[in-house]
């Protein structure tokens, strides 16, 4: 390609370089003179057919080794991984084949928050499928590499300008380009099709690793199962909802704290494996076994330090489960506040925020994240907010009911749970 | 040869005020008002790419200019020059007032369309101008408003704004239809008595094939603008596939965004002809006029006219060698483009030719005729580097081809109405343009222009992305490629800037300028031979003129002037020498 490159510019070169310096000749050579006259010639059938012939000359010149390479790029070698990328406003998000070899199949009715590629979960070779959000790809270096392109909703192009290819990807149909990299290091990846208000920020990187570094990377990525598993934690979300509910309407709370104050009853925070002491010595790991026991027979097993007063409670299995989800819940919001802005950034930049929402101050799709916690801002409805935790939890659920003047209602709603708010929210609050 | 031209025909010439100057079917007037009017609308636009450059090279320092209106310029920018002001002011400007002239006929064929038809651009300018003050505003799609973006949310005016647009286009595609019925009919029916078709200047032929090349390549984006409209108005899917936008699943299903960049490529492409053929017209007429030389090859020169006319129409895909249409394409139309190049590069060696052993007049309408040569040279050696798949692959959707279009479109036809209005402002006007003035203007515009793009084609080797609103945070983009940016900025202001003293000077001239007599230039064709100047209603008088030569007859040997007006009947009894056997057919 470059050999084209350089013939072209040879060729061109040349033409442009005569051209101008023949024509300025002219113009001095010939300048007006009262005595003079200028020639009067017609057409000259010789050179005429002597200059269309050179000019297709070099055309041919041109244009041959051009098309072999197109040839070549065309076809793409046995050997190559096939992996896919898929550009959505405003980011990329790329699946492996796993470890069966074969991309499973998708359809757009089945795009969801919890499927964001539109996997069909029937589908066998889907379940291995190595998911990849967060715009950024790692390949081997030396490895032909097959990209099949996708997009969910407007025409993008995937173009990593170091690699010199660019390929559109086109929602309805499947594209393909391939490479192979030859160069280990981080490479900028960029969309070069005007996709709306986040093209230019619709960016992302191609890191060319070793075979090592990459299949280390690679198994420390999800699989479409894992991640389809992740949505039965949303099913557990209304777990935990349950276990709260009974916890009140049973009476619970009145005698067990859930956040670590004392009380008639051991605090349900940080209850779950935990290790503790029994009235008769011995020691017991808090696991869902003792907790359904403490529930149904209470005074078998009670805490040192603690009166064997609890009534027993005939729960059914169902509520039981409920129970035990809400005492784990509060186990796990025994993060660290670090931990938790850390979760955050991760899900900032998983999801694409960061593709609407900068965090230096610059204007983009959406608000600056940068000083937003606490800021007064107006919204489209001519009200004012003070933006804090409750309105950032409103606008990422539903956005539409609180865009901010000046801006496009088009953000969708991320449906997180509390947790995963909590993390952005915190994550937010640390942007100055 | 007692004929009927030569009788005195009673002409019903308009007597008020409305009738002579707006409501006119006389080919001169509106072809002046297609003329104000695209400028008019040309500046708005000219003051987007202001807009536009400032926010490149100064990100964040304008403060209404965020990405929604930033793509917004971008969009209206593209659509005002190619379409409202490249393509009005060739065919409805130069081509009405010069037409009819430039063939001995007394107006164009079908007056009353004629004047329909300025009414219809007007319109449609009035309908685009509409959308900006829609909700969301004017559509942000860019000029090639691709589906499925256009009208989905996440792009600018995908509401009310990508609607008027087309609607826009379609009363424009009304309007160019009816002129261009108009030019073609009045050229192949309304040549005075001994106008052969070889005897027409270039003017002529460019206008001519470029309006064959409008009437069948603009229904091409009639279809795709009603197509689409369909689309955002009543839910079909020609374009649409199944989309989930916004996190939102929409009612669209199998439709294809390619079909549109098909249908839509195939008028792009004639379209970027309609601009180019008239400039490559006038741009001879010009050459050959101050030169005082016969144009050089003119039988192959309306040859390459009418050959890169019908090639314009197979290669449109050249324009989509990454959309993710069948790769094999790219085989086809990579040849076809390359091909298209000869003809091309035939005229730009006639026309360097036309001057060598001239006598050259650097007047001003001179100087912009060469600087088209050598900025139409430049822009089409780089449109051989995108034609070419593998090497438009790094190039494609980078500032390389901002470079290489604006050099193509934007620079040489804008040097060819500067050149044109300075050459044929005494025959409207009957004034000279200040020549002074004249050398100014030329000398900043070309050498700005130069500034401006030159370096552009760099920014576009290096990868830099077109339609971008800000480029911060990119390895790939080295820190000296924003003072580059920065440079780029300054000499477009500037070159905006210096526009204004050809403004002045059209604006002074047209009542203080010097007195032109009928044929200041010594000019060969029939529109300088008018018995008025500036012509009257019916243009020739009692008499219409008769035409004995071509086009060219300047410095023929043993003739006391050095040029000899097409209309002049050849001395009883000399033999003169004869130019070519065509050209002295009747």
């Amino acid at each position: 390609m470059d050999d084209t490159l350089m013939i072209t510019f040879a060729v061109t070169g040349f033409v442009f370089v005569a051209v101008n310096l023949f024509m300025a000749y002219a113009l001095v050579r010939y300048r007006y003179r009262p005595e003079r006259r200028a020639r009067y010639e017609p057409e000259n059938r010789k050179l005429e057919l002597w200059l269309t012939g050179l000019t297709t000359v070099g055309i041919v010149i041109m244009l041959a080794p051009g098309l072999i390479v197109l040839a070549d790029f065309i076809h793409v070698p046995q050997n190559a991984s096939v992996i896919e990328a898929v550009g959505k406003q405003w980011q990329w998000s790329f699946r492996f084949p796993g470890k069966d070899g074969v991309l499973g199949n998708t359809k757009p009715q089945f795009i969801s928050f919890q499927n964001p590629f539109g996997l069909n979960p029937d589908d066998p070779n889907a379940q291995d499928d190595v998911l990849i959000t967060g715009s950024e790809l790692h390949l081997p270096v030396n490895q032909p590499v097959q990209i099949l392109l996708r997009s969910y909703d407007v025409l993008h192009d995937f173009y990593v300008p170091h690699f010199r290819v660019k390929m559109d990807a086109v929602p309805g149909i499947v594209s393909t380009l391939w490479f192979t990299p030859t160069r280990a290091g981080r490479f900028d990846l960029a969309c070069a099709e005007y996709c709306g208000i986040g093209h230019h920020t619709m960016r992302g990187a191609v890191y060319v690793d070793d075979q090592v570094t990459f299949q280390n990377w690679l198994g420390n990525q999800s699989t479409f199962s894992q991640t389809n598993n992740a949505t039965t934690s949303r099913q557990e979300d209304n777990l935990i909802q349950q276990g709260r509910l009974l916890a009140e309407k049973q009476g619970c709370l009145g005698c067990h704290s859930i956040d670590g104050s004392p009380s008639a009853g051991p605090t349900w925070k940080g209850l779950l494996n935990r290790t503790e002491t029994l009235s008769d010595g011995s020691t017991v790991v808090v696991d869902e076994n003792y907790i359904k026991d403490s529930i149904l027979n209470p005074n078998a097993s009670v805490i040192k330090g603690y009166s064997p007063i609890m009534p027993a409670y005939d729960l059914s299995d169902q509520e039981l489960d409920a129970l035990i989800a809400f005492t784990a819940s509060l186990s796990l919001t025994d993060n660290s506040a670090t931990n938790l802005v850390s979760v955050g950034k991760q899900l900032a930049e998983q999801q694409g925020c960061l593709s609407c929402h900068s965090l230096d101050g610059s204007s983009s799709a959406g608000p600056s994240w940068k000083n937003l916690f606490g800021k007064t801002e107006n919204l489209a409805d001519n009200t004012t907010v003070v933006v804090d935790d409750h309105y950032l939890k409103e606008a990422i659920l539903n956005p539409s009911a609180t865009i901010v003047a000046g801006f496009s209602p088009i953000m969708p709603s991320y449906q997180f749970n509390d947790q995963e708010l909590e993390a952005l929210i915190a994550y937010t609050k640390t942007i100055h | 040869m007692a004929a009927p031209y030569q009788e005195a025909i009673p002409l019903h010439e308009p007597k008020s005020f409305w009738t002579k100057y707006v409501w006119s079917q006389n080919h001169k007037v509106i072809a002046i008002q297609y003329t104000l009017t695209a400028v008019a609308v040309g500046l708005v636009a000219l003051v987007m790419s202001w807009l536009m450059r400032i926010q490149i090279a100064f990100p964040g320092s304008v403060a209404f200019i965020d990405p929604s209106t930033y793509y917004q310029l971008v969009t209206m920018h593209g659509m005002i020059m190619v379409i409202y002001l490249l393509t009005a002011i060739f065919l409805g400007g130069f081509g009405n007032f010069l037409i009819p002239l430039m063939v001995g006929a007394r107006d164009m064929v079908f007056p009353f369309v004629n004047m329909l038809s300025y009414w219809a651009y007007l319109l449609s300018v009035l309908v685009l101008m509409a959308s900006f003050f829609v909700p969301g505003g004017p559509t942000g799609a860019g000029w090639t408003l691709y589906p499925p973006q256009a009208i989905l949310p996440g792009t600018p005016g995908s509401g009310g704004g990508i609607v008027l647009m087309l609607v826009s286009l379609i009363l424009f595609i009304v309007a160019a239809t009816m002129g261009g019925l108009n030019y073609v009919t009045t050229v192949i029916q309304a040549r005075t008595l001994g106008m052969s078709m070889m005897r027409l200047p270039l003017s002529v032929w460019g206008i001519f094939m470029a309006t064959i090349l409008a009437l069948l390549a603009f229904p091409a984006l009639f279809v795709g603008s009603v197509m689409m409209l369909f689309d955002r108005l009543l839910g079909s899917s020609f374009f649409m596939p199944a989309v989930v936008s916004m996190g939102k699943m929409l009612d669209y299903e199998g439709g294809s965004p390619v079909l549109f960049q098909h249908i839509f490529w195939f008028f792009g492409h004639p379209e970027v002809y309609i601009v180019a053929l008239p400039a490559f017209g006038i741009v001879s007429d010009i050459i050959s006029t101050h030169a005082r030389k016969n144009i050089f090859g003119y039988r192959i020169m309306v040859w390459a006219i009418v050959c890169i006319g019908v090639l314009s129409f197979i290669v449109w895909a050249h324009h989509m060698y990454v959309s993710g249409m069948n790769p094999y394409f790219g085989f086809f139309f990579a040849i076809t483009t390359l091909i298209i190049a000869v003809p091309t590069a035939i005229k730009v060696y006639n026309w360097v030719l036309t001057l060598w052993q001239g006598n050259i007049h650097m007047t001003v309408p001179m100087l912009f005729a060469v600087a088209f040569v050598s900025t139409f040279t430049i822009g089409g050696i780089t449109g051989l580097f995108l034609g070419n798949v593998v090497i438009d692959l790094p190039l494609s959707d980078t500032y390389f081809v901002v470079a290489h279009f604006h050099m193509v479109m934007g620079v040489s036809p804008i040097l060819v109405v500067f050149g044109g209005i300075y050459h044929w402002f005494p025959k409207i006007t009957g004034r000279m343009l200040d020549d002074r003035l004249g050398h100014l203007h030329f000398w900043l515009t070309f050498l700005g222009t130069y500034a401006i793009y030159f370096p552009m084609h760099y920014l576009g080797f290096i990868g830099m992305p077109r339609r971008y609103y800000a480029y911060e945070g990119y390895d790939f983009i080295p820190e000296s490629a924003q003072d580059l940016n920065v440079f780029i900025t300054v000499s477009a202001l500037l070159v905006g800037v210096a526009q204004f003293i050809f403004l002045y000077n059209l604006a002074h001239s047209v009542f203080k300028g010097k007195s032109a007599g009928s044929n200041p230039w010594n000019a060969t064709t029939l529109e300088w031979q008018t018995p008025e100047t500036p012509p009257r209603h019916g243009n020739w008088g009692n008499k219409l003129p008769v035409v004995y030569r071509w086009a060219y007859d300047y410095s023929v040997p043993g003739e006391e002037k050095d040029f000899i007006p097409q209309n002049q009947p050849p001395r009883r009894g000399n033999l003169e020498p004869t130019g070519t056997p065509a050209t002295h057919n009747t």
